[in-house]
């Protein structure tokens, strides 16, 4: 059976579970790319907002006539219109930071499976030693050398999470590399880019696409965990671990809202992907034949 | 046995050795300490003076000499905030880690292992199912927001447990431990499970799947044969079968909770080596984070060793080999 959308969609919502979750991603998708179509407020112009509707509960009606369904935070800020561009800054740097280890761990798992050898066991030796620091610690020591900043967690999210892809992507390529079709190749003298690049990765890809989405809600909880710490993204940037972190000192005085719903998005997210790639892992695995 | 170990302690010994370079010269590269340190309206000789104590005129090579120099006598280097050895530091909070990634663990283990090893022998009932499906979630919970959510309960709203700080200590052999105090047990509550979510989580799939693979071997089959209780069959048999991979998960564990400890430490108030580690990063105490940094690479190589260990008296099958 040739692969198409619908079917696959078809076979996919055969789980109702998992079903509810993919509709659950879209609609945080469809929110974090319109957000700023929707929601209340930009929660970062200060003009918009007004100190007068600073620590109001859920549910509870703003100075001019709006309601803020989430509450607000301590600087009148509407809850749920920070919560959804915090998602948004989320979910670009950890889809960056897969993006880009994905980029790494698919030219060194390559180049190590491809030329095997000296090359081979310098890559994979590195990998191994990344490998067996939990990346939590890595990428709190880098922020800590580097300091805060975009681009800093990114960077530490992709050196805490490019030698899992390398070795993923190495392990398959080299079961790929025994298969006839690869042999076939050879002896036609293609050139080696078009071997790697036409023959070799597309038959590596079910793997790839489970893991990048495993890893994608690891390197989301990841970033929100080192923002929540400090040494993460700057408050310019404020992801949702920032805003969940900026609640914590009012959760003694009994002003929950202001980090129990974003870290209830947060979940949401990170369940749902999970589940999704849960779902994924068991579809694309080439014994069912979609 | 005696060749392996010797073995890999001089494996580990070049590994941290490496490691201490590779730390020393990234930590020392980037960041200026003195910028922080030094009231920036103190003299141009007082600077002078302050950078010569804390040895930040000399080269990098010749710092990392000195470091090492110290190393090999236990010291490594002085806090510039704490004005103290940056190991002992380390050492005094050492305890207060240890003892809730032990507790977190020890929770793990405890609920963990019996659930798994429900949802695997009956895997299609509702309590199975609820078992598995929770489990997924708690993989995906963020250690963080867990914590905020505990505190919220149990502390803010309902006053059953403390949310912050470790409570009475009683000293033993000169460290000083919170769990044989009652109040002390009472703090150790909220962050214990806190920090034990995720560990749990994986040790419920584990047993699960390894209880799954077991149940059709011919062993098993055997000792229901031999007419064996269900019982003994699942303690003796079924559990000593699956215990390798789930050490070894444990082991890793260990020191992935530690690491995750820093999380739980911020939250709770807890004083171990993870918020001193934070402390030292907003601050920029560069010998504290090299000091850190390598006890931690010292514990994790030391867990190793143990689980590796640890195989050889659980199966037969892996005797250590003298190469």
């Amino acid at each position: 059976m040739k692969f198409n959308i619908i079917n696959f969609l078809k076979i996919y919502s055969e789980d109702k579970l998992a079903l509810f979750f993919f509709i659950n991603l879209i609609i945080i998708l469809g929110l974090v790319i319109f957000g700023p179509l929707i929601t209340l407020q930009n929660p970062y112009d200060l003009s918009q907002l007004n100190i007068l509707d600073s620590l109001l509960p859920p549910l509870s009606q703003a100075y001019e006539n709006n309601y803020f369904l989430l509450g607000t935070d301590d600087q009148g800020r509407d809850l749920l219109s920070a919560i959804i561009y915090g998602l948004r800054i989320s979910l670009y740097v950890g889809s960056l930071s897969v993006i880009i280890s994905l980029i790494v761990g698919i030219i060194l798992g390559v180049v190590s499976a491809y030329f095997g050898g000296f090359v081979d066991n310098f890559i994979m030796r590195v990998a191994d030693m990344v490998l067996a620091m939990p990346s939590f610690l890595i990428a709190l020591v880098l922020l800590s050398i580097l300091g805060r900043g975009l681009e800093n967690v990114v960077f530490a999210l992709v050196m805490s999470q490019w030698a899992t892809f390398a070795r993923v992507i190495r392990s398959s390529a080299l079961s790929e590399k025994e298969k006839d079709y690869f042999y076939s190749a050879r002896c036609l003298c293609l050139p080696q880019s078009r071997i790697i690049f036409g023959h070799l990765l597309p038959n590596c890809l079910p793997p790839i696409i489970v893991l990048s989405t495993i890893n994608l809600a690891f390197a989301i909880t990841l970033e929100a965990s080192l923002s929540f710490l400090g040494v993460g993204l700057p408050i310019t940037e404020p992801s949702i671990g920032l805003i969940i972190s900026n609640g914590y000192e009012y959760i003694i005085v009994g002003k929950y809202w202001m980090s129990l719903y974003p870290g209830l998005f947060l979940l949401i997210t990170v369940v749902s992907i999970n589940i999704f790639s849960d779902r994924l892992r068991i579809l694309l695995n080439p014994r069912l034949n979609i | 046995m005696l060749i392996f170990l010797t073995n890999r302690i001089i494996q580990s010994f070049i590994v941290l050795l490496a490691m201490s370079l590779l730390v020393f010269a990234a930590v020392y590269a980037i960041g200026n300490p003195i910028d922080v340190l030094i009231n920036p309206e103190a003299s141009e000789e007082e600077k002078l003076k302050t950078i010569k104590n804390l040895g930040l005129d000399k080269s990098l090579f010749e710092q990392y000499f000195i470091f090492l120099k110290n190393a090999f006598k236990g010291e490594l280097g002085y806090s510039f905030v704490h004005n103290r050895p940056a190991i002992t530091l380390i050492l005094e909070r050492l305890p207060a880690t240890l003892e809730l990634t032990i507790s977190a663990l020890l929770i793990a283990i405890i609920f963990g292992i019996p659930l798994g090893v429900i949802a695997g022998l009956n895997p299609n009932n509702l309590v199975s199912k609820s078992i598995l499906a929770t489990s997924i979630f708690f993989f995906s919970l963020p250690t963080f927001w867990v914590g905020l959510i505990l505190i919220m309960l149990f502390a803010v709203s309902y006053n059953f447990f403390p949310s912050t700080g470790r409570g009475d200590t009683i000293e033993i052999f000169g460290f000083y431990f919170s769990f044989l105090t009652f109040d002390g047990l009472k703090h150790l509550v909220l962050p214990s499970i806190n920090l034990a979510l995720y560990p749990l989580a994986l040790i419920i799939r584990l047993t699960f799947a390894g209880i799954q693979e077991t149940l059709p071997l011919d062993f098993i089959k055997f000792a229901k044969a031999k007419g064996l209780s269900r019982f003994r069959i699942i303690t003796f048999h079924l559990l000593k079968y699956i215990l390798i991979p789930i050490v070894t998960v444990i082991g890793l564990q260990f020191s992935v909770l530690i690491a995750f400890a820093v999380i739980t430490e911020s939250i709770f108030a807890w004083p171990g080596m993870g918020r001193l580690i934070i402390e030292s990063i907003t601050l920029l105490d560069r010998p504290v984070i090299v000091a850190y940094l390598l006890v931690i690479v010292f514990i994790f190589m030391l867990v190793n060793l143990i689980v590796d260990i640890l195989y050889s008296f659980l199966d037969p099958r892996i005797r250590i080999s003298d190469k």
